[in-house]
């Protein structure tokens, strides 16, 4: 018997729009052997998640599989029943989804869905998958095993959750897993802790891998072999050290090079300004739980300042409170040197108009009954005062400058555009009131890195012209590197360290930071492992049961 | 929150009688009645008070558990010469009606419910298939014709062609619990058909909408059975809809049943409520009105519990 477990090939997936069958996966092969870890990168829309489902012979209502051969060890996914198909899937083919939080099921805790599969495939019984799950929970050093698994998924942390599906993943002990993108929704800090923890558990049990990602860094940590996709045909495939080193084709080596992206930083600060917006002293909680203490930083005209910290650090509060969506308990927010009232009812429209901000979710942020010129035009209306044609003129002049030309893309809605576009013209949306002052609150963190990093070339090209001033929110390093002057990083409603950007990348850093800038994954495929010692294994654990308190 | 909802329903019922054309004296004395007759009659019932204070007497009452004497049932003092003690209060006239029809209620719900939630489940577990197709123009053929016509075409299949069910309802205090049943059975059967639309297709709805869930994919690729995605991972999440919709229909099985209990000469509420409407015996309408509010808002309300209890995430906070 040869030692290949999966071997797919010519593998045409399609997928429905409006009616038609439009191609999405055109002819990809892939060979898997036992015990080995593939990595497949792409970016959004190349169809990693449809090849690595297709891998479990399964496709999503509206997609179809039209061509090709998915062997694992000897059966073909794509022609057998599907009894066949239930009897290897979870048992001997698993799967890690995305988002644990969404994947887990609401109503049942995590113990009775891990112990589901081993049960109902006749591996183990009950009992003994219940034992087996808490030595897992443990080797995926999840804080508590004796215990975690008796929660809902809603009490358990989203790094914990994700974990705890990949233990989920192990409960059969499959010769295959998928995992779909398993730690793209997590801080940095946790992303490390989940990923050692699923490398460490595939070493452990031999257990084969497919790794789909778009985080080029994180796949080199895991991955033996990285395949590249590109609008579903394969790019190219090589071993990790080799596709790292010397990438054969244009595409690969232009997302190697997306981080490369720098503005030169802008000559610090003179001390006699008056800020746009001062934060001083602020405090707010929601309902009786504090969640900042003694807030303060300025934001100079033209400058981009970038606010940093894990989720839950109150870089968002800190926004709201500036909006004045969350009135703070203590302490004034100044526009231009004068105080504004807490509540944004009680801010005159000007003051209103100063202020804009753009969101995380594109997709969430933009009405999705009206027309891209209808969205930009209300705030032209509301604060400009501007009708009818001048109306219009302003709001094509706008489109052009997100580089959205209004005679293509005046009447589109907003589910016609690509995530790219719609957060573009969330940036238009901003910019129609003539604001002093944005907040980008994670604007590129829903993007793929090539499209991330046109928006931040866009934002940094609007600075300079309308001399905007930005309070950047973000959890990736990366992207403060790019396009940040000044940082303030921030951990449990703290300031912990703010200055120049200079300043904040060269050592000595405070503890936080430092951790925070090691914990950002690096093109080499050993950092993972060198970090890991360098920390010393026990205080990943550690760090994770602080977190649990 | 029921209570305030209750005491509001109060006065609308309260008005909304009493807006009523003609008035009990006129109703029982008929055409040829004297003016003193009449006046002497309404004195006695204390219709020539102003309104305010028949409706504070009448909650006055209500709030100390006296829901006031049937008009029909009184004795009239100026005639009889004095009151003899012997009144039937409304009370005494609702009960035994209540308990009949909260009995034809429990049945129909005991059918219906698991029979709806159960073809709700079968009808999601195979969509678009001819079961799910007849079982959704069966339901909705029911539900959209007439009560009184689903209520004669069983009496035809089941009483008359095949007699199998007694057609007539008519149930007395004192029957044995089977002969009571097996009377009852077919108004519940045709009560149980005009409801179950409602609730199969909240059911088939409310899991079909979670089948696009990641975690109903995740049961999928977890190699689980397509029942077992659907009840063990679909339904529970499902729950809050569908036992809303149950307890809507669980009201009006207990306030909406007229027609089904004039066919079947069922002893109910519904029946006792049109009678006194037709004689104007206010103090009963106001009763039966105020009854049909409370069940009303006690099952919405043990909906919401009901709905709050499904949810782990109201159960068990962080």
């Amino acid at each position: 018997m040869s030692d290949t477990l999966l071997r797919i090939s010519n593998l045409k997936i399609e997928g429905r729009s409006d009616e038609t069958w439009m191609p999405i996966i055109k002819g990809i092969d892939l060979e898997l052997k036992k015990g080995e870890v593939l990595g497949l990168i792409g970016e959004s829309g190349a169809g990693k998640s449809t090849v690595g489902l297709a891998a479990m012979g399964y496709t999503r209502d509206g997609v179809r599989i039209t061509d090709g051969e998915v062997l694992f060890d000897g059966v073909d996914l794509v022609k057998a029943s599907l009894p066949d198909k239930r009897a290897l899937l979870g048992k001997r083919i698993a799967y890690v989804a995305q988002s644990a939080a969404a994947s887990f099921n609401p109503a049942h805790k995590l113990i009775n869905q891990h112990v589901e599969g081993p049960v109902r495939h006749g591996v183990m019984s009950r009992a003994e998958s219940e034992e087996d799950a808490i030595r897992l929970y443990e080797r995926l050093r999840l804080p508590n095993p004796q215990e975690i698994g008796f929660r809902y998924p809603h009490q358990v942390s989203g790094g914990q959750l994700q974990r705890a599906m990949t233990a989920m993943a192990m409960s059969c002990r499959p010769d295959l897993i998928i995992f779909d993108e398993p730690t793209t929704a997590l801080d940095v800090t946790t992303q490390i802790e989940v990923l050692a923890a699923i490398r460490d558990i595939v070493d452990q049990f031999g257990t084969a891998a497919i790794y789909i990602t778009h985080d080029l860094a994180v796949v080199a940590q895991m991955a033996d072999r990285i395949k590249v996709l590109l609008r579903g045909e394969e790019v190219e495939e090589a071993s990790t050290e080799e596709m790292l080193s010397h990438p054969k084709e244009e595409y690969t080596k232009s997302l190697w090079s997306v981080r490369s992206f720098k503005r030169p930083a802008k000559p610090a600060i003179q001390t006699d300004t008056t800020p746009v917006i001062r934060l001083k002293d602020v405090n707010a909680s929601y309902g009786q739980t504090p969640v900042l203490h003694d807030v303060s930083f300025d934001i100079h005209e033209g400058r981009t300042v970038a606010v940093v910290g894990e989720s839950g650090s109150g870089k968002s509060t800190a926004a709201r409170c500036i909006t004045g969506l969350l009135p703070p308990t203590n302490g004034t927010v100044e526009l231009d040197g004068s105080a504004l009232p807490a509540d944004f009812r009680k801010r005159s429209k000007d003051q209103l108009r100063q202020i804009q901000m753009i969101y995380q979710m594109a997709d969430t942020a933009l009405n999705p009954r009206k027309s891209v010129g209808e969205i930009i035009a209300r705030p032209v209306e509301f604060y400009m005062g501007l009708k009818g044609r001048e109306k219009r003129k302003r709001v094509d002049q706008l489109m052009d400058q997100i580089e959205l030309p209004a005679s293509e893309f005046y009447d589109r809605l907003p589910s016609e555009l690509s995530g790219g576009q719609k957060q573009r013209v969330g940036i238009a949306r901003a910019l129609a009131a003539e604001p002093k002052f944005i907040i980008c609150d994670e604007v590129t963190s829903a993007l793929d890195q090539l499209v991330a990093e046109g928006i931040l070339k866009l934002l940094a090209q609007l600075q300079d012209e309308l001399k905007l001033s930005y309070m950047f929110i973000t959890h990736d390093l990366a992207t403060v590197r790019a396009i940040a002057d000044d940082v303030v990083v921030m951990k449990d409603g703290r300031v912990i360290e703010q200055g120049p950007k200079a300043d904040m990348f060269t050592p000595p850093h405070h503890p936080y930071t430092d951790l925070l800038l090691s914990s950002v994954p690096e093109m080499d495929p050993d950092w993972l492992s060198n970090l890991l010692e360098e920390r010393g294994r026990d205080n990943v654990g550690d760090m994770a049961t602080d977190k649990m308190a | 929150m029921g209570l305030l909802t209750l005491f509001v329903v109060s006065i609308i019922i309260f008005t909304a009688v009493n807006m009523l054309p003609g008035d009990f004296a006129q109703a029982i004395l008929g055409q040829s009645a004297t003016p003193e007759a009449v006046a002497a009659i309404r004195r006695d019932l204390g219709l020539d008070q102003p309104p305010i204070t028949r409706y504070f007497t009448w909650l006055a009452g209500v709030l100390q558990g006296d829901l006031g004497t049937s008009f029909a049932q009184a004795n009239f003092a100026s005639f009889v010469g004095e009151d003899s003690g012997t009144r039937t209060t409304v009370a005494d006239q609702i009960a035994p009606r209540i308990k009949n029809t909260l009995f034809l209620a429990g049945v129909t719900a005991v059918i219906a419910v698991p029979f709806a939630i159960g073809l709700g489940i079968l009808a999601a577990l195979y969509r678009n298939s001819a079961f799910d197709k007849v079982s959704n123009v069966f339901t909705l053929t029911s539900i959209s014709s007439p009560e009184f016509f689903v209520a004669y075409i069983l009496i035809l299949f089941l009483a008359v062609l095949n007699p199998w069910l007694p057609s007539l309802s008519n149930i007395y205090d004192g029957m044995a619990f089977s002969d009571r049943l097996e009377k009852t059975m077919l108004p519940a059967l045709a009560l149980t058909l005009v409801v179950t639309a409602h609730m199969m297709r909240m059911t088939r709805a409310a899991i079909i909408n979670l089948l696009a869930s990641p975690y109903i994919e995740m049961a999928r690729l977890k190699g689980m059975k397509p029942m077992r995605v659907i009840v063990h991972h679909a339904l529970p999440n499902a729950l809050a809809p569908i036992i809303n919709v149950v307890a809507l229909n669980l009201a009006y099985l207990v306030t909406g049943v007229v027609v089904v209990e004039v066919v079947f000469v069922y002893p109910g509420v519904g029946q006792l409520f049109v009678d006194s409407v037709k004689i104007r015996d206010i103090p009963v309408v106001q009763a039966c009105c105020l009854i049909f509010a409370a069940v009303y808002i006690l099952l919405n309300l043990l909906a919401d519990i009901l709905s709050i209890l499904s949810n782990p995430r109201l159960r068990h906070p962080k």
